[in-house]
């Protein structure tokens, strides 16, 4: 048997092992990315479930996507085009609503109709959180050194590292250690009184935990979401034209484009190890492919509880993969719609209304009336139960990219947490379609007319996420993004720069440093290392 | 007061900060929402809608109007077919640019040309002996730009008919909704795109039915900022920004040939005569001594700059428009006139003037940055334009 020769096999095509596969090709490397569903993208992918109607199935929203990789990939020449969105609304149980507009002078009013002082507070606490997140920033795109090795490069690494925290000065330090531990509401309490403000804002720090927006350590993510604004004009955040599919789609046309070959339908079954060293993989159909270098885009469970048989690794290592965290924790619900959701809070006919009626529309609904409701949402996870009224975090794709449904009619991405991987007694077609009716009649209180206007509807529990994806529990980032998890820790300590103890065997997905998104910091960081040290 | 166009009635009340400026003695506006950011990004991902009326337009007619034309303008006027447009510029005597617009050949004996400064009086001067009539129609025709990925699609459903025949810098009438129309597949923005000239007595019904038919589209008001940003990815130059009129300059080494402003290619020397022909035969015979070229700055030490004052890189989210200096070494050897942080792209862009010496593609050279009050110099590089060249533009 003829096996193909390459010089890196990249097993996944979700966005991080295409980001990889295009920087290796890019420096001159053979390369093979093996996918095992019918399209690339991995959590990252636009599909039709209905014709005519597109769904970003999975993630919706590009956040922290890095402007290096855009540029590096010329990612726009391949048809990448991210879209701002506009506004975030939060519709109130009494009927009025609180927005965030692109406007400051907008915002600032908007805040100020609920409390003067919250206005006030606002522009301060942007200060701080500017500061703060300047302060992080550079650790996103800063290789993690090994805190346990004492080699010069790593010691320099925490040098660098340690001369960054102290460069912050006492106030910030401080700030930051509050951050790094507070709960998201507690820390929000210190600084704002409206209470739909601090849910909304917390709710956002919770997406993609098993945490309330009261457990200690969810302050930390606020931040996650200033990296984004730090930004200011450089920043890439908001919807991808196409959906996110059309982020993989980009990034594997550049990868295509440097000369990587890309073959779909593809299920890796195995790394081949010879003599303690990677040389390959082993498709589901007895496939074999050859490499030096062997690198898994896939989340650290599958990557090396899966993919590489126990003996090949150590077993402190492979412990400590099995105490990672994942418990998935949010849901999905897609919609083709007939008509545009009218949240009575917007209802009205002067010119005004009409004006903030549409740039709403452009923009995402928050489903966080208060602070006890998302905690409530999150007590139900906590006993094994989805919540009966979900947090969300809706948009309309077909408002900001028009292809993405037929003309006149629309598409609705719904974000929903709580859902527990772990549900009591097991997710089941009849469990999934009461998901699904829990997060429609929770939006059907603020935006009534939504019942009547679906016309299909596409309910996601975090079992099918695993199922279909591959994301372990359905965790949407590859593994928790809680401070244990984060940095030098993630996913195990001492290997958190990209390398495994198997020679020859890489790792590239949103479970290494610096974690989940559509970011493709992972996956840069990655073949830029492959790329210094073989 | 300043001029309102034929579409103020309806562009006013939708210019929410307004935030107008002004073009050609008119109110423009300079966006429509408060931030512009999103009628930037319908040019390139649906459509957006641009109120150009302010163009200077004329109708020359008569048995010798493509003779006139073709005397006045750098391209061959003689060689168009009727239904086809042509992006020109024209020269004084000494060969340097006094505007550039377009050149459409409405019918065998009747042009519109569109300018960016009045022409009335060029075009007079140079039609003596001919038999041509001039019509300033810059008041009694409004003009809209409909550009984007979207905008066939929202024109078809507008004059209920195909467009896909019309070519890249052609044209075609047209009724919208009862009212006649001639559609140019042009426009300022290096996307697909078409303007819409109409009488201005007809200019809100259209604009109504255009809104009708694109809003399923999301049609998109558009005014100047955005424009501007589009136009510079494109790599299309502006006069009064990036070029001084002939006709306006204070001294020579103010103005520019069209070799220098990279037109080149619209100078057609095989003509008998045009104004300026000799001396831009004579300066294609000795070489150009400047070019207008892209500047692409470097991000990572542009980021570096800002971070030595602990600072993220702060940009204008709008284009600038000044000279700013290029340097290579210790030497000034260039400037650039406008420039722009490319939201889609992730660029920050320039266009610029350099001596030819300095100007081929990948030349390392310096931009003047100004950090926190202090000038440093960012590393950039000589690119060709334009920056962003989608295949919808002409297919
Ligand atoms: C419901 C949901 C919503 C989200 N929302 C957002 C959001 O709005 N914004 C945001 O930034 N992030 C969001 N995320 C997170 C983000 O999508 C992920 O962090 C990111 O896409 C992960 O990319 P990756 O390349 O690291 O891994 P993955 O996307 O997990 O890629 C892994 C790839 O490997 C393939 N694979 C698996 N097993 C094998 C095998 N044996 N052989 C070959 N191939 C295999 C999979 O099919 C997949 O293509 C969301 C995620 C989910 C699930």
């Amino acid at each position: 048997m003829t096996r193909a020769h390459y010089d890196a096999i990249i097993v996944g095509g979700g966005h991080n092992g295409l980001v990889a596969a295009a920087y290796l090709a890019r420096a001159g490397r053979k390369v093979l990315v093996l996918e095992r569903r019918e399209l690339v993208g991995g959590a990252a992918v636009s599909e039709q479930i209905f014709p005519g109607f597109t769904f970003s199935v999975y993630s919706y929203v590009v956040s922290l996507l890095r402007p290096e990789i855009i540029r590096d990939l010329d990612l726009p020449g391949h048809g990448l085009h991210i879209l701002p969105l506009e506004s975030t609304v939060t519709p109130m149980f009494n009927g009025d609503y609180l927005a965030g507009w692109s406007d400051h002078d907008l915002s600032r009013g908007e805040l100020y109709r609920h409390s003067p002082r919250d206005a006030d507070a606002y522009e301060e606490y942007g200060r701080l959180m500017h500061h703060m997140a300047q302060a992080v920033r550079p650790i996103l795109a800063m290789l993690p050194p090994d805190p346990t090795s004492l080699s010069p490069r790593d010691l320099m690494g925490m040098l660098k590292f340690g001369k960054h925290m102290r460069g912050l000065g006492a106030e910030h330090f401080h700030a930051l250690h509050k951050l790094m531990t507070m709960s998201a509401a507690d820390f929000l309490d210190e600084w704002f009184e409206t209470d739909v403000l601090k849910a909304t804002k917390s709710a956002s720090g919770v997406i993609g935990t098993f945490l309330g927006p009261r457990s200690p350590g969810t302050a930390y993510v606020l931040l996650h979401h200033y990296m984004g604004e730090i930004d200011g004009v450089f920043r890439a955040w908001g919807f991808a034209k196409g959906g996110t599919g059309g982020v993989s789609e980009a990034i594997a046309g550049a990868a295509r484009g440097f000369g990587a070959e890309i073959r779909l339908n593809a299920p890796v079954a195995q790394v081949i190890v010879k003599n303690g060293r990677a040389t390959g993989v082993a498709l589901e159909n007895g496939d074999e492919f050859e490499a030096p270098v062997v690198v898994s885009g896939l989340d650290p469970a599958r990557s090396f509880l899966q993919l590489v048989e126990p003996k090949e690794l150590p077993g402190e290592f492979t412990a400590a993969i099995r105490r990672y965290k994942f418990r998935g924790s949010s849901g999905k619900v897609n919609l083709a719609l007939s008509e545009l959701p009218n949240f009575t809070c917007l209802a009205g006919d002067d010119s005004r209304r009409t004006v903030l009626r549409e740039a709403a529309w452009r923009g995402a609904f928050s489903i966080s009336p208060s602070l006890d409701y998302v905690e409530r949402a999150y007590d139900d996870a906590k006993y094994g139960e989805f919540s009966r009224e979900p947090y969300m975090d809706i948009i309309i794709p077909s408002m900001i990219d028009p292809g993405m449904a037929p003309p006149g009619q629309h598409v609705m991405s719904i974000f929903v947490q709580y859902a527990p991987y772990n549900l009591t007694g097991g997710w089941t077609d009849a469990r999934r379609e009461a998901f699904g009716d829990a997060v429609i009649n929770a939006i059907a209180r603020f935006a009534p007319n939504i019942k009547s206007s679906i016309l299909h509807r596409q309910v996601i529990t975090p079992a099918d996420i695993e199922r279909v994806t591959g994301l372990t529990e359905g965790n949407i980032f590859q593994g928790e993004l809680a401070l244990h998890q984060l940095f030098f820790f993630r996913p195990a300590p001492a290997w958190a720069r990209y390398a495994t103890p198997l020679d020859g065997y890489w790792q590239c997905g949103s479970g290494t440093h610096p974690g989940g998104g559509i970011m493709g910091a992972s996956g840069r960081l990655a073949a830029l290392e492959i790329l210094r040290r073989t | 007061m300043l001029k309102q166009t034929p579409f103020h009635a309806r562009t006013a009340p939708l210019c929410l900060g307004q935030n107008w400026r002004r073009w050609a003695g008119h109110f423009a506006a300079s966006s429509y929402d408060l931030v512009h950011e999103r009628e930037y990004h319908a040019i390139r991902n649906s459509a957006a809608l641009l109120d150009v009326s302010p163009l200077y337009k004329y109708i020359v007619s008569g048995p010798d109007a493509a003779r006139l034309l073709d005397r006045v303008v750098t391209r061959d006027v003689m060689a168009m077919a009727p239904g086809r447009v042509a992006y020109t510029t024209w020269c004084d005597s000494a060969g340097k640019v006094i505007d550039d617009g377009t050149v459409a050949r409405l019918d065998d004996e009747r042009f519109r040309l569109t300018s960016a400064d009045p022409s009335f009086r060029w075009l007079h001067e140079n039609a003596h002996s001919l038999r041509v009539a001039i019509e300033d129609v810059s008041d009694s025709t409004a003009a809209l730009a409909l550009q984007g990925p979207l905008a066939r699609t929202i024109l078809e459903h507008l004059i209920e008919r195909p467009l896909a025949d019309l070519g890249y810098f052609r044209l075609t009438t047209a009724t919208a909704r009862g009212v006649p129309v001639t559609i140019s597949r042009t426009g300022f923005t290096g996307d697909l795109g078409y303007e819409i000239f109409v009488d201005a007595a007809h200019a809100l019904p259209v604009w109504d039915a255009l809104i009708d038919a694109g809003t399923p589209y999301r049609i998109t008001p558009t005014g100047m900022l955005a424009l501007d940003l589009a136009r510079i990815e494109a790599g299309l130059m502006l006069a009064d920004v990036d070029y001084v009129s002939a006709h306006k300059a204070l001294i020579p080494a103010q103005t520019s040939s069209p070799y220098e402003l990279n037109l080149g290619w619209t100078v057609k020397l095989n003509k008998d005569f045009f104004v300026g022909r000799d001396a831009l035969a004579a300066e294609n015979e000795s070489g150009t001594a400047w070019r207008f070229v892209g500047i692409n700055v470097e991000w990572e030490p542009l980021e570096r700059l800002y971070a030595a004052v602990n600072l993220p890189p702060r940009l204008p989210t709008v284009a600038w428009r000044t000279s700013v200096p290029l340097y290579r070494g210790a030497d000034q050897v260039g400037y650039a006139t406008s420039g722009c942080w490319s939201p889609l792209l992730k660029q920050y862009i320039a266009l610029a003037h350099l001596p030819a010496d300095h100007a081929s593609v990948g030349t390392p050279v310096e931009m003047e940055v100004t950090v926190e009050h202090h000038r440093k110099r960012a590393p950039a590089r000589v690119t060709s334009t334009p920056f962003f060249n989608p295949a919808r533009k002409r297919t």
